[in-house]
């Protein structure tokens, strides 16, 4: 019976070996200069872009709780890791660490009390702490105020970069598919009948935010071991936008949707760099046709499995075509 | 014993008294009915049942494995005690699977960790193991294995209101709530529905509460009536007795203008 089999050892087995060759071909090649470094620098920013928009998919897409302060959490972890490698000195684990563990703490500080709230009330309270986060840094002198940190040692090579996109999809694919993870989409889908089960909703509510923002920590940890500089500003209100347009035009509630739709947000953007002033403007009409046309974003709720069922679709009429011909 | 106790119940919004000084008992193992004209205040009822609202004044006290009272009545805590209910304006989880649905109502039920999850321990998959056995086998016996990968929102309106059932089963009530069960169905699935809701009182040992409009369906198998009118219960009783009650006729067929006859 398939719905009883959880893990399929042949699928799981096709992931992985998939997972490495893809490794082991993008490191052949940037180790050999075939991929240009401000392509590079691309990829770096698209992988952690990537961590962002499936962490925050987690809160918006499938809690339903909407969220506008993902970049607060990325400038703790940011300036959580940069403090534990510049000034203490530490590893990089350690700058992980200590940003996850920062990040978990005042996703639940934050989620406790907002979480109570709901849509727009909720999108203004998470916006407000992330600016209070933002004023914070800005007024802390120990961390540069609001000129920022300089000197913050580069530790994001690919290998980290690379294996942290794909254990953040991994494991964040892997919860919504048990029961922590349907009692959060149950609680999207219907809040009144998910506490009728037996869902504590704000248990629930809290531990998905939680969640993000610890994996929105991390992702800013790597950020800031990959730029050198990092200042309270690159963590505006406009980065919590930015991370909310990937996920809404990949598709809210689907994890692969929330992957391809920053990469192709990050395509269009690098494709009209040459554009000048004209940039924002046609990046903003590209998401307006998108948006009328696809509201549901690229991929959809169901991510590929929308793919696939359309593409099976198309072969099945064709096979029907065809034997149609020969009947 | 009774399984439910219900005393002196009163809820008021603002200046509107929904549910004034109800009082009724019902039994283990009894089909009770609840019935009464739109807007009697039967489904403000079920959500004091079930701790949705909070009462103005009085008491609900459930004796199952344990005393319940009203101040442990919070919704997501019924679940757990046993009491379990269905919806008037069906609330089914859309963009989920049938399968998923069901696996909802099971949640009280599974008890492996966060950290399991993440890393897909043995844990998690014996916990998804068992309760996708049991969940596949409560779809048997509401007829909707063969719609088990469907989502939700695609079934036919009667399945959507047996699939609610089958969630709320899932939970392992002893008390099921049933708030019009059979509304919007034709004769011949209400017709079923009705051996159903017996079947379901014997293989799961259940205590049945249910709201409904259709009076073949009531009389039938209810074997205690409550009739509510304007918040207020005029009237208890077996079928019998509250087809003859001068007040429900009243309430239902409205009141003979005396003045005619004079």
């Amino acid at each position: 019976m398939k719905n009883l089999e959880m893990l399929n050892i042949k699928n799981i087995i096709i992931k992985l070996i998939l997972i490495i060759l893809f490794y082991f071909i993008s490191s052949f090649m940037l180790e050999q200069g075939i991929i240009p470094p401000h392509i590079e620098s691309n990829m770096f920013f698209i992988g952690i872009n990537i961590i962002l928009a499936v962490s925050l998919n987690l809160i918006n897409g499938f809690t339903g709780q909407f969220s506008l302060g993902h970049a607060g959490f990325m400038a703790l972890g940011a300036y959580a890791s940069a403090a534990v490698t510049s000034i203490y000195g530490k590893d990089f684990v350690f700058g992980i660490l200590a940003a996850a563990v920062i990040t978990a703490i005042a996703g639940l500080i934050i989620g406790i009390p907002t979480l109570r709230l709901k849509g727009d009330y909720l999108a203004i309270a998470t916006l407000g702490f992330a600016e209070i986060i933002k004023v914070l840094l800005e007024n802390y002198e120990k961390f540069g105020g609001a000129a920022g940190m300089s000197d913050i040692p580069f530790y994001t090579t690919w290998p980290w970069l690379y294996f942290s996109v794909i254990i953040t999809i991994v494991l964040i694919s892997n919860f919504i598919k048990s029961y922590q993870g349907r009692a959060c989409i149950a609680i999207r889908e219907d809040e009144i009948a998910a506490e009728a089960m037996g869902v504590n909703t704000t248990y629930y509510k809290v531990l998905a935010f939680v969640i993000g923002a610890t994996f929105a920590g991390i992702a800013g940890a790597l950020y800031a071991n990959r730029i050198y500089y990092i200042k309270p500003g690159d963590f505006s209100f406009m980065k919590s936008i930015d991370i909310l347009v990937m996920v809404v035009f990949g598709g809210i509630g689907s994890v692969s949707g929330a992957v391809v739709g920053t990469l192709i947000l990050a395509v269009i953007s690098t494709a009209l760099q040459d554009a000048m002033e004209y940039r924002m403007l046609i990046y903003a009409f590209i998401l307006a046709i998108i948006m009328i046309y696809r509201p549901q974003g690229i991929l959809g709720k169901n991510g590929f499995k929308s793919i696939k069922r359309r593409v099976r679709k198309l072969f099945k009429k064709e096979e029907k075509a065809n034997a149609s011909i020969k009947g | 014993m009774p399984v439910l106790k219900v005393k002196d119940l009163t809820k008021s919004f603002g200046g509107i008294v929904a549910v004034s000084n109800i009082s009724m008992e019902v039994e283990k193992g009894q089909i009770a009915g609840v019935i009464g004209p739109n807007g009697a205040g039967k489904t403000t009822l079920f959500n004091l049942l079930t701790g949705i609202y909070k009462p103005t004044s009085g008491e609900v006290e459930y004796n199952l494995d344990r005393k319940v009272t009203t101040r442990q009545l919070k919704p997501y805590k019924t679940a757990a005690y046993g009491i379990s209910r269905t919806f008037q304006n069906i609330r089914l989880f859309k963009e989920m699977t049938v399968l998923e649905n069901v696996l909802i109502g099971y949640h009280n039920n599974f008890n492996y960790s966060v950290f399991s999850s993440f890393f897909r321990l043995p844990g998690f998959l014996k916990g998804e193991r068992k309760a996708r056995e049991e969940a596949l086998e409560l779809l048997k016996v509401m007829g909707l294995y063969n719609k088990k990968d469907e989502l939700a929102k695609n079934l036919p309106y009667g399945e959507q209101r047996k699939l609610e059932i089958a969630r709320a089963l899932a939970t392992k009530p002893q008390v099921l709530l049933l708030d019009e069960p059979a509304a919007g169905m034709n004769p011949q699935e209400t017709n079923e529905l009705t051996q159903l809701i017996r079947k379901l009182r014997k293989d799961f040992n259940l205590t049945i509460i249910l709201i409904e409009h259709d009076m073949s369906l009531v009389m039938d198998i209810c074997e205690k009536i409550f009739v509510f009118d304007y918040g207020k219960l005029i009237a208890k009783g077996t079928p019998l007795e509250v087809q003859n009650n001068p007040e429900v006729i009243k309430a239902y067929l409205g009141e003979e203008e005396e003045h005619a006859t004079a």
